[in-house]
């Protein structure tokens, strides 16, 4: 026991670097985009009108303060192409970690049954995809899915079709698309709970004479929870902000909300209505955040 | 007989889910790099074979110093986010409790899934406000923030996992820690610390939406020029520049699987992610 508490003091000085760098450009960020989504667009460079100098002491505090505005929010809230962009988000995320956890769960529940030297090799199979470039996995898609793609080639050979279908551009090669470059971020959390499952707990529900389908529902789909609620917030979180993705897949006509904040921020120079799109996806997203953080916590710390 | 009982658990429907998820993965990535051998201008029409769309890419200028900019930022960034996060993976676990523990943590999980563009969109605006050359430097700053959680998270599994006896034996025969990490700890989970740097390299190779937020004029990265290009439309070239990431990719991978192979018998290989 002498060891480990020499080791701590160290420890914690070893905090000290990554724990400053992180204060400064994670947190300390957050405060500009705080504080430029309650300022006005100017066209200037850069584009807003800076809401506080220091310098200038108590009374231009006070006048800063006078000139901090909730336009850009009232904004947010009162023009339906920002709600809707919000909603479809959402929605979207919702549609796609749905179809996520339905092919998810039967491939890592395929492979938490393999014999067990061969499931680190089903793990290498599934993580390698997530090393290979996201751009590649996208753009490998437009292939396929373009208007003279192997898709449309296939079915028109095989007769399922007379046409050439449209399938970039639509809804459907988003889905495609999410669907592909998240699966292994839903697959991993998945996996490892469902294979940590004591086999002799199914032995016991078999021997009481439970179905393979009743074993299944009543014994390993809720001791599986734990990796469904991980999986389900590793895909949602980051595709309610999804840019790429959408952008390069779906139609223009509805964007979601990382391309509507692309957009105020690229191509309209809008920062404060940009910042405030942050400010509120931000607040949206807190709650799976802080679940998020809290079973990543328990995951990585309860192993020591 | 004797692989008999292990393979009786899998079901006709666990084999085809098995099959048919593979095939999802990879068939796609595999008719990529095919394509890109095709002599043909038309993406989908099958022309023979052809190195053109390489030769394309190699006297390509704006592509190829777009690769060295992507290199020397991710070689840069995911050296820098190596060593700070595997300084917060010791602190996560070795460390106790501290003030402003869930403070740490939470700033190293929340990047993992936070949405790229909120984190670009707020680096740009920390960098616009000290008024900093957008450039080289903000973008490897960037990604470096990025990454390190990942390297953090890589790290922390296998310090969690490993035998604490042996560093405290160190001690105790008078080892002090400093001396003890780099000695006993630091070669156990050397393997990890390569793997968070492979992957936060790859991740900073990768990355469209945050380098696009803190680039500046003249410092595009090879993922913004590819994404410019793919929303022009599908050409050639980009098929073969796509073929050689995946090939290096997959060269990688296997020589790191070879190394930590060797390096580490002692027992249970944390994987990456």
């Amino acid at each position: 026991m002498s060891g480990r508490r020499l080791f701590a003091t160290p420890a914690r000085r070893a905090a000290v670097a990554p724990f400053l760098w992180m204060l400064l450009f994670f947190l300390l960020p957050f405060g500009f985009v705080l504080k430029i989504s309650l300022s006005h667009a100017v066209m200037a460079q850069p584009p807003y009108l800076p809401v506080f100098d220091p310098a200038e002491g108590i009374a231009a505090l006070k006048a800063a303060i006078a000139a901090l505005s909730l336009d850009n929010f009232r904004l947010l809230a009162s023009d339906h192409f920002y709600v809707l962009s919000y909603l479809r988000s959402v929605v979207v995320a919702l549609v796609s970690t749905s179809i996520l956890l339905a092919i998810g769960y039967p491939i890592a529940y395929g492979m938490s049954r393999l014999p067990a030297r061969w499931q680190p090799i089903a793990m290498i199979l599934v993580i390698v995809p997530f090393w290979t470039s996201f751009l590649v996995r996208v753009y490998a898609w437009i292939n396929i899915l373009q208007h003279d793609g192997i898709l449309n080639n296939v079915l028109m050979a095989l007769r399922l079709v007379s046409a050439p279908v449209v399938w970039l551009s639509t809804d459907a090669a988003m889905y495609i698309g999410l669907v592909y470059s998240y699966l292994p971020f839903m697959i991993l959390p998945l996996y490892a709970t469902l294979a940590k499952i004591d086999p002799a707990l199914l032995e016991a529900s078999a021997d009481l004479g439970g179905s393979r389908l009743t074993t299944f529902w009543l014994v390993t789909v809720p001791l599986s929870l734990p990796g469904i609620g991980a999986g389900a917030l590793l895909c949602f979180i980051p595709i309610v902000g999804e840019f790429v993705i959408p952008d390069l897949l779906a139609g223009s006509a509805s964007p979601m909300i990382g391309q509507t904040l692309w957009l105020e921020f690229f191509n309209n120079h809008d920062w404060p209505v940009a910042s405030a799109i942050a400010v509120v996806l931000l607040v949206l997203l807190l709650a799976p955040l802080l679940v998020y953080e809290r079973v990543q916590r328990r995951r990585l710390e309860g192993t020591r | 007989m004797m692989a008999r009982p292990a393979l009786a658990r899998l079901s006709p429907f666990n084999i085809t889910s098995l099959a048919l998820g593979l095939a999802f993965l990879y068939l796609p990535i595999v008719i990529l790099v095919i394509y890109s051998f095709n002599a043909s201008r038309l993406v989908t029409v099958w022309g023979g074979w052809s190195l053109r769309w390489y030769m394309a890419f190699f006297n390509d200028e704006a592509m190829l110093s777009a690769l060295a900019m992507s290199l020397r930022v991710a070689a840069v960034s995911a050296t820098a986010a190596t060593i700070l996060g595997t300084l917060a993976a010791v602190a996560l676990t070795r460390a106790g409790s501290f003030h402003g523990r869930t403070l740490f943590s939470g700033m190293l999980y929340a990047p993992l899934v936070m949405p790229e563009v909120i984190t670009g969109l707020s680096l740009l605006l920390l960098f616009v406000a000290v008024d900093a050359q957008r450039g080289f430097w903000t973008v490897t700053i960037a990604h470096t923030t990025l990454t390190m959680c990942f390297v953090t998270v890589v790290v922390q599994s296998r310090l969690g996992s490993l035998d604490r006896s042996l560093e405290e034996a160190a001690m105790d025969l008078g080892c002090d820690p400093f001396l003890a990490f780099v000695k006993v700890t630091l070669p156990l989970i050397l393997p990890s610390v390569v793997a968070g740097w492979m992957l936060a390299f790859t991740l900073s190779m990768d990355d469209v939406v945050i380098a696009s937020f803190t680039t500046g004029p003249g410092s595009t990265t090879l993922p913004i020029r590819i994404y410019s290009e793919v929303r022009l439309g599908v050409k050639p070239e980009i098929n073969a520049i796509c073929t050689l990431i995946v090939g290096s990719i997959a060269v990688v991978i296997v020589a790191a699987s070879l190394v930590s192979k060797l390096s580490s018998r002692q027992g249970e290989n944390a994987a990456p992610l």
